[in-house]
């Protein structure tokens, strides 16, 4: 309960501001050999982002989040195209993925690479592009799919302000009964001093389709400090199979916002996976809607914060028809002053009998300065359902750690595997090996230095 | 308490023109706590809430300056702060505070003796169904009548012990330094909106201090019941327990129904000293008009214990959290608790477990039952601070839903730092099976009487822990809430 003496203040003085005004300008320049509807719903959006305020103290959504990280003492510029040496050095670099399908690298929204796809996914109608060629050539579908949903976890602001700015995005297109094997990979880089991006990745697959999509954000140097406000849009159509990962790897002077928009049809199914290394402060908004009987979404998470590092995560379970199975598993492993923040809804609607729903939340706390904050949430109006949640806050079990150090490895070392242990109950939830190795190395990377 | 009497489809319900109110599937008067007659008030403060009210309240009340400058100070808190509807209900808007009488008292003076208590109030007891012989084993009840206590008989041997229990006008009047000390001071009038309501604005309520070394063995209770149309009632709770004394304080209330609303906002201050412990028992049947909103917390202090068991049936809605501060090392911190949601109903309780010193632990189970289209929320909230260490809490919340279109939420808030601290929180949500009510009915059990075995079932292992009277009577009340719900 708290007083509201901030609010009228918050409305006379003038918030800051996340991005230069100017940030629009280069965008609507270059919107001139795009269709007219695709500019109208950019303004739109530059609009509404003006409109909305910066998240509040007493926002719900915001509970415990540092709403000040958000407060700019100076707006970001919007990245502008890299130059030949950076792209080519990143290109390189882009590389994480060895057993894939096909891929294709952005820097700075620009996309400086892309695979074609194997002649005989070309053929079956796979589309692996990006969303600007794919307003030209496929409007329906993007009109259809880009950002259909609202934001439903308190990022209105961000949102529109990524619909507005985003100009490199990847789209990935599976119809009917297509069924692809190895992963689809997208690399999304910020190159620059203090830029900001806004990536964008939509996959749509349609009836009984199958695909897996990887995604890695990262920035290219320690030194740039990024601002990325990212969105990604899932879609399986009835009996589809999508499987998301992805890892967020900004600097450590990085402000971040990623929201992932997931909606399941019918016996379709969604596993998305997300990896948090990188970034000062980074919020992820994750919602399901379980739309159609059959429908099930997983949500998995791994976080490793070091440092003054804050993860505020808000996920979202909407069980809107009977039938449909959800289940969220979040684990952070917290070390040194950093924090994490998990705040997660489930809500099944009157109609939405027959339910199963399953959110956990579990947090390692491995320093006596890390902080956990765990809100886990449940909205209930039908009544024959399952539904339960469970959040744990704990420490590395000293008895695990005095086995180790008895066997000569040191308390650093052991704590790294202490906490791979406990990570590996998510990665174990990954059907491909290759991916799993992936992110394992991605854990170690960031441990070692 | 809801009348589920009145639906003409169930064939559970009884037919309208039945005024013996006795249910006969159940044999309970479902009238009783139904009911209001007149009341003579010397007192009354009117409609509304000015500065002049509290000087009104005050004056009536002969309060000393202290008392008047603070409750002045409240009413400019309660003023500047907005409703609390960024995470609160918006049904908090439609309470009306112009509409509500924020102080009537029939003057009399708290009684001692039950020969002395006024035959119309008597009368009350007879209605709330308080058996003679019961009222004789309450001994130590303290019966508040609307703001005043009528009725106030301490055991002997309890006064003996050095053990003060009284209303609090009078002990602010009587024993203003022990009072003083504490007052206000587990909950400030700026801890929220309604908490600075009853700060400007309380009458009655309780004090009990209890001296070092003393464990009472009788509990100490306190019936009180809201008697006037557009009343509310704002009583003031604080219990004090010196070093290594030990006391159980209960509060059960029934109330008549209305047809306008009503708002009850208490506070309730508990400070167990070193090594002390306090229970504090509620049992809690609002008329399904009252909005019923109240702060309760404790402070523990090293090696203390506190004890919150809340059971919320009834008002229109009730948001209540009861809290425990442990303060000093190896506090302890319990609640269980609770609720029932009918048609109309929201009832949305938790706990707050606020750790302040190493090797402190705290426990929390609630049990929510929703009804038709109740609504049971859960709110909690475990703080525990950098630096602590060896601090655990436990959290388990279960919910039952009866119909389809019952509801339930959950909305738990925990912040842990540091690695020497562990927490676990548990949701669960269900429903009774059908196999149980098929089971029950072959037996020769009809659906509602079923339903209501299984009800009681769930919440049984927490009934068990409340006093046996209240357990009978919370049995009951269940019963009573579950008529009418399937079929």
């Amino acid at each position: 309960m708290s007083s509201s003496s901030s609010d009228p203040a918050a409305a006379t003085t003038p918030e800051p501001a996340l991005v230069a005004p100017a940030a629009f300008d280069s965008v609507a320049a270059s919107l001139g050999h795009l269709p007219a509807w695709w500019a109208d719903l950019k303004r739109k959006a530059w609009a509404r982002y003006n409109e909305l305020p910066l998240p509040r103290r007493t926002d719900e959504f915001w509970r415990f989040s540092n709403i000040r990280g958000w407060q700019l003492a100076e707006p970001f510029a919007r990245a502008t195209p890299a130059s030949d040496e950076i792209v080519s050095a990143l290109r390189m670099r882009s590389n994480l993925v060895a057993e894939k399908t096909a891929q294709a690298v952005f820097v700075n929204e620009v996309r400086v690479a892309q695979d074609s796809l194997p002649e005989h996914l070309a053929k079956a109608g796979v589309i692996f592009d990006s969303i600007e060629n794919a307003v030209l050539r496929h409007p329906a579908l993007i009109q259809a799919h880009f950002m259909a949903q609202d934001s439903a976890l308190g990022s209105e602001k961000l949102t529109a302000l990524h619909r507005a700015l985003t100009t490199g995005g990847a789209f990935i297109y599976v119809p009917k009964g297509v069924e692809i094997e190895q992963p689809l990979v997208v690399y999304h880089w910020a190159a620059g001093g203090r830029t900001a991006v806004f990536p964008h990745t939509l996959v749509v697959a349609e009836d009984n389709a199958k695909v897996t999509v990887v995604e890695f954000r990262q920035s290219a140097s320690d030194t740039d400090t990024t601002f990325s406000a990212g969105v990604n849009d899932l879609y399986a159509g009835p009996g589809a199979q999508v499987t998301y990962v992805s890892a967020q790897r900004w600097s450590r002077s990085s402000l971040g916002f990623q929201g992932n928009e997931t909606i399941v049809q019918r016996d379709g199914r969604i596993v998305s996976l997300g990896l948090q290394l990188g970034g000062r402060q980074v919020r992820t908004e994750s919602h399901s809607r379980l739309q159609g009987p059959g429908a099930f979404s997983q949500m998995l998470s791994l976080a490793v914060a070091h440092g003054d590092q804050e993860f505020d995560q808000r996920t979202l379970q909407s069980h809107q028809v009977p039938q449909t199975g959800s289940d969220l598993l979040y684990k952070n492993a917290i070390f040194d002053q950093a924090r994490t923040i998990f705040s997660g809804l489930i809500v099944v609607d009157p109609a939405a009998q027959k339910t199963d729903a399953y959110q956990s939340n579990r947090n390692l706390l491995c320093s006596p300065e890390a902080e956990a904050n765990s809100l886990p949430g449940l909205e209930i109006e039908a009544n024959d359902v399952r539904c339960s949640h469970g959040a744990t806050n704990g420490r590395i079990d000293g008895e695990e750690l005095f086995y180790l150090a008895a066997r000569g490895i040191p308390r650093p070392a052991a704590e790294e595997l202490l906490v791979f242990g406990f990570f590996e109950e998510v990665l174990g939830k990954l059907a491909d090996a290759h991916l799993q190795s992936v992110l394992r190395d991605l854990i170690q990377a960031k441990f070692q230095k | 308490m809801s009348s589920p009497n009145t639906s003409d489809s169930d064939p559970v319900a009884l037919p309208p023109d039945d005024t013996t109110g006795v249910n006969p599937v159940t044999g309970i008067d479902q009238t009783v706590g139904d009911f209001t007659y007149d009341v003579k008030y010397d007192f009354d403060a009117g409609t509304g809430l000015t500065p002049a009210t509290i000087d009104y309240i005050s004056a009536a009340k002969k309060e000393a300056e202290w008392i008047r400058e603070f409750r002045h100070k409240a009413l400019k808190i309660f003023e500047s702060k907005p409703l609390p509807t960024h995470w609160a209900t918006k049904d908090l808007e439609n309470v009306d505070f112009s509409k509500i009488r924020y102080y009537l008292a029939s003057g009399q003076k708290p009684k001692r003796s039950w020969d002395e208590v006024p035959d119309d109030i008597k009368k009350t007891f007879e209605r709330l169904g308080v058996p003679e012989q019961e009222r004789k084993f309450l001994a130590g009840v303290e019966a508040q009548f609307d703001s005043e206590a009528a009725y106030s008989n301490i055991k002997a041997a309890v006064e003996k012990q050095g053990v003060i229990f009284m209303n609090s006008t009078q002990a602010l009047r009587e024993h203003p330094d022990l009072f003083r000390k504490w007052f206000g001071k587990v909950i400030p009038p700026g801890d929220n909106k309604f908490a600075a309501l009853n700060s400007a604005v309380f009458s009655g309520g309780s004090f009990i201090y209890v001296p070092p070394g003393v464990k009472v063995t009788h509990p100490l209770q306190a019936y009180f019941r809201i008697n006037a149309e557009n009343f509310g009632q704002f009583e003031r709770t604080l219990i004090i327990v010196d070093e290594g004394s030990e006391v159980m304080y209960m509060e059960g209330c029934t109330a008549p129904k209305f047809t306008t609303s009503t708002l009850h906002s208490a506070v309730v201050e508990l400070v167990a000293l070193k090594n002390a412990k306090i229970q504090y028992v509620t049992v809690q049947n609002w008329a399904p008009n009252v909005f019923n909103l109240v702060t309760k917390r404790g402070v523990a202090m090293e090696g203390a214990e506190i004890k919150w068991i809340d059971c919320n049936i009834g008002s229109r809605l009730t948001m209540k959290y009861p809290a425990v501060v442990l303060k000093g090392e190896g506090a302890r911190g319990e609640v269980i608790s609770i609720a029932l949601a009918n048609d109309g109903q929201h009832q949305d309780t938790g706990a707050k477990m606020i750790h302040a010193a190493n090797n402190t632990t705290s426990s929390v189970i609630s049990k929510s039952i929703s009804v038709g289209e109740g609504r049971a929320s859960y709110r909690g909230l475990v703080h525990m601070p950098k630096h602590l260490k060896g601090c655990k809490n436990n959290t388990e919340c279960d919910a039952l839903l009866i119909n389809t279109n019952s509801r339930t939420d959950t909305y738990p808030a925990i912040t842990v730092k540091g690695g020497e601290n562990f927490t676990q929180h548990e949701a669960s949500v269900s429903k009774v099976s059908e196999e149980q009510i098929f089971y029950m009915q072959q037996r020769g059990l009809t659906e509602a009487e079923a339903m209501s075995l299984a009800v009681n079932g769930f919440v049984n292992d927490l009934v068990r822990q409340f006093p046996m009277e209240y357990s009978v009577e919370l049995k009951r009340l269940i019963d009573l809430e579950m008529e009418g719900s399937v079929g």
